[in-house]
């Protein structure tokens, strides 16, 4: 593999990350708050659609990307509304998101573009483009460096950029804030928060609203960055292979950018090689598709040591008598 | 004359159909320690509860420092100067000192300043009540009677007038207890009121300057402590005269029932929590361990159940028992019956009919079986005839366990084990969260066991239990027997060292 083969499959795993890390890091708040959720999948879906639809129905990428936020904040909503006013079971609320998001993108998208499911591909003002950083022309010429800034560096769209920003940030709010304090005490006691006189409903939606937001960025950019439009279950399993990472991660998030990262290059390396020849023997595509999931599996049967949830995760808080 | 420094005013609270407040007034003056004593469920924590704000009363006026007070939620409680220490601690267990005492009390949104702030607050709070903790530690590296500490800082953190403890001595040795009590004192001398909810009366008469006895949700009396004793106050907690001390006869031993030589044992987590013990209890005598809870206990008795897997010898008369692959049904088929230490997860199925639960473990008895059917008629008359001989209350036998009151439920337990006549009864807190009139008839029933010249393994974390029923007193701490001793040969202080690990002379 020469350099710049190498060069262009990293760049090829920044941008199949920065979906991954949105979606983990979404996942991050909700579940330090205390709410599992496997519906990032479904509001990333819900998102994907409503951004392509509103983009190519206004002509503004940041009207889609807001509509897009929106109805992922929705289904947020819904899955607070369950899971923390009706104290409902969370991981059958999270699926029902998903299986809601899977069948109604298809249908409004048929109902309103007759184009089987699809959103028409958007182009111009409507779609996410790369944004060259300064210099970054001219400095491409000059050996090694040159590339790696022009190529892997600069050229992404303005949602790559803020997703890799957010790791810090989130570190931040988690460690160094009132905020985050208070969102990790309520993952694991909430009763130590609801005694300390703060509402544990407040936090714990304000935890699924910030995670339907993060949801509805890394939908709006599968859309209208990675690709121009929306196709049906366009998410492809992301959701989920982000909860992966946000369990190897430990719900760290420095540990889940490594993680994404990790996840996003067996994607680009899939992507990029149909089928690896190693010595004679090929490697279907479809084992490379597989191998995050794999991963997990090998992850979660303990090869990197025990990954513990916050401790009141997935349970409604009922006061006790 | 001052104010009360709380006053409650006909407070009533219903959960559904249960009433556990009912007309509830009372006076709390400043600067005092009032002690709310009560048998389990009488209601207190759901009264204290209320003054906290975790609860709102259905109707009933709350009066602080001679004002009148809604309190809607714990933060109106913060605000009205009322800190509470509750029995199970509300701490987040991964986080450190520092933290916990901050969190909700935090003067910003980042957090720096707030911590630079507690620490010295901390500080100063250790060294004017002496309520040293480490601010760095985090709250599962510490002991429970530091953990209890920092529940007590966090509230004078917020700077509490009112300190309301909620059975603050059931995880502690007596030392810790007794330092307790010792800065409880020193919060009083600094003008603090405290309000102490217990059910011990050696507490309410060592700590307490007024105290108050509630019985199903009434106030019934209250009462200088000076100018009362624990007779008077167990009679008003129970409604009728209770007798305190166990009677029994001097101990006759005969034959070693069970022999353990070298007994260690692991818990789930592959940590070993018995680690290599000498121990026998002969026919007719009961042996009391005595111990913090958490000190190997629990496993011990889990592998003499046959829920445990251990490695060492044991000999139940002589004839060496099963320590891998043991299981429940063999160890009683040997002659062990068990009454578990958790009755509603080991003992009784809490959805199951009484009925049902009367013979758990025996089903396969011939007595109880018509060829491969069970003889539900058997079984139901079997029922009848231990509800009676217990005086097990309500007498249906088609409640469901969990309708039964704690002291009930522990009563089908008993009743289910002691029936059987085991040549070694092995008991694990016979009376934990039971009422002390059921107390008296549990401890009634033991005894008579022992006279009957059988072996009894009492394991308890109530040394007032260990005292009353024990023939000879063992201690276990960090999963080693620090010392055996003869109750009236031993205190109450002398336990309590070899219960925190200081070891004694041999006895």
């Amino acid at each position: 593999m020469d350099f710049l083969t190498l060069i262009q499959v990293l760049d090829s795993t920044i941008r199949l990350t920065t979906p991954l890390l949105l979606a983990c890091l979404a996942g991050l708040y909700s579940e330090r708050a205390g709410i599992f959720d496997i519906g990032l999948e479904g509001k990333m879906l819900a998102a994907a659609f409503f951004s392509a639809a509103v983009a190519y129905v206004s002509g503004s990428v940041w009207l889609g990307l807001g509509a897009g936020i929106v109805s992922s904040v929705v289904l947020s909503g819904l899955h607070g509304l369950a899971s923390i006013t009706f104290r409902g079971n969370q991981l059958i609320s999270g699926l029902a998101v998903t299986m809601l998001a899977q069948g109604f993108t298809v249908l409004v998208a048929q109902d309103w573009f007759s184009q089987g499911g699809r959103t028409p591909s958007l182009s111009g003002g409507a779609r996410f483009t790369g944004i060259t950083l300064p210099f970054a022309d001219t400095l491409a010429p000059v050996p090694f460096i040159g590339p790696i800034y022009a190529e892997l560096i600069s050229g992404h769209s303005i949602l790559v950029y803020l997703a890799f920003a957010l790791v810090p940030l989130t570190w931040w709010v988690l460690f160094r804030t009132r905020f985050g304090l208070r969102l990790r005490a309520v993952g694991e006691n909430p009763a130590a928060v609801d005694t300390a006189g703060v509402s544990v409903t407040g936090l714990r939606f304000s935890a699924v609203i910030i995670c339907g937001v993060l949801c509805g960025i890394a939908g709006a950019y599968l859309s209208t960055a990675l690709q121009a439009g929306f196709v049906k279950e366009m998410t492809a399993g992301r959701g989920y292979i982000a909860l992966a990472a946000l369990i190897f991660a430990k719900w760290r998030p420095w540990h889940a950018l490594w993680a994404c990262l990790l996840f996003g290059l067996l994607q680009a390396i899939a992507l990029r090689y149909q089928s690896i020849n190693l010595g004679g023997i090929v490697i279907p595509v479809q084992v490379m598709d597989a191998l995050p999931y794999i991963l997990t599996v090998v992850i979660l049967a303990g090869f990197v040591g025990k990954a513990i949830p916050p401790r009141a995760g997935g349970e409604p808080y009922v006061k006790e008598r | 004359m001052t104010d009360p420094a709380i006053e409650l005013k006909g407070i009533s609270k219903s959960f559904g159909p249960v009433q556990a407040n009912k007309d509830i007034s009372i006076r709390v003056m400043p600067g005092t320690i009032h002690g709310i004593i009560g048998e389990n469920g009488a209601g207190k924590s759901t009264l204290m509860s209320i003054l906290y704000g975790f609860y709102k009363a259905d109707s009933g006026e709350i009066w602080i420092d001679g004002s009148e007070t809604q309190i809607p939620d714990s933060q109106a409680a913060i605000a009205a100067g009322i800190g509470m220490v509750f029995q199970h601690f509300k701490l987040v267990e991964n986080f450190t000192v520092l933290e916990n005492v901050i969190l909700g009390a935090e003067d910003s949104g980042l957090l720096k300043p707030s911590l630079t702030r507690a620490r010295k607050a901390l500080l100063d709070l250790a060294q004017e009540y002496g309520l040293n903790v480490d601010p760095d530690a985090r709250i599962d590296e510490i002991g429970v009677g530091m953990q209890q500490r920092v529940e007590i800082l966090k509230a004078l953190y917020r700077e509490a007038q009112i300190l309301i403890l909620d059975e603050p001595t059931g995880v502690l040795t007596p030392a810790e207890a007794d330092q307790l009590f010792r800065i409880l004192h020193r919060l009083r001398e600094e003008g603090k009121t405290i309000i102490l909810i217990t059910h011990k009366l050696r507490e309410i008469m060592e700590a307490t300057d007024q105290v108050s006895v509630m019985r199903r949700g009434e106030m019934v009396a209250t009462r200088t402590t000076s100018q009362t004793n624990p007779e008077e106050l167990a009679e008003l907690m129970v409604g009728r005269k209770v007798l305190l001390r166990v009677d029994k006869v001097p101990a006759q031993p005969g034959a070693k029932i069970l022999e353990i030589k070298g007994l260690r044992v692991r818990d789930d987590k592959g940590v070993e929590r018995v680690k290599g013990i000498d121990l026998n209890v002969r026919a007719g005598e009961i042996l009391g361990i005595a111990g913090v809870a958490g000190n190997g206990q629990s496993e011990l008795m889990e592998v003499l159940g046959g829920m445990r897997a251990g490695s060492g010898e044991v000999l139940l008369n002589g004839q060496p028992l099963e320590l891998i692959g043991a299981n429940g049904r063999a160890i009683r088929d040997k002659g062990i019956a068990h009454v578990p230490e958790d009755r509603q997860r080991e003992g009784l199925i809490m959805d199951f009919h009484a009925w049902e639960n009367v013979a758990f473990g025996y089903h396969h008895d011939e007595k109880y079986s018509r060829g491969l059917l069970m003889d539900n008629a058997a079984l139901r008359a079997d029922t009848e005839a231990k509800i009676e001989k217990f005086g097990i209350r309500p007498p249906n036998g088609w409640l469901s366990a969990k309708n039964f009151s704690g002291g009930n439920q522990q009563k089908i337990v008993v009743a289910r084990e002691i029936e059987r006549n085991p040549d070694l009864l092995l008991v694990g807190q016979p009376t934990r969260g039971v009422d002390i009139g059921a107390i008296e008839f549990i401890h009634k029933q033991i005894v008579a066991l022992r006279d009957a010249g059988k072996a009894v393994l009492l394991v308890s974390v109530e040394l007032e239990e260990i005292f009353s029923l024990s023939d000879r007193i063992a201690v276990m701490f960090d999963g080693h027997i620090m010392g055996e001793r003869l109750p009236d040969r031993t205190d109450e202080k002398e336990l309590g060292l070899l219960m925190a690990g200081v070891a004694g002379e041999a006895a």
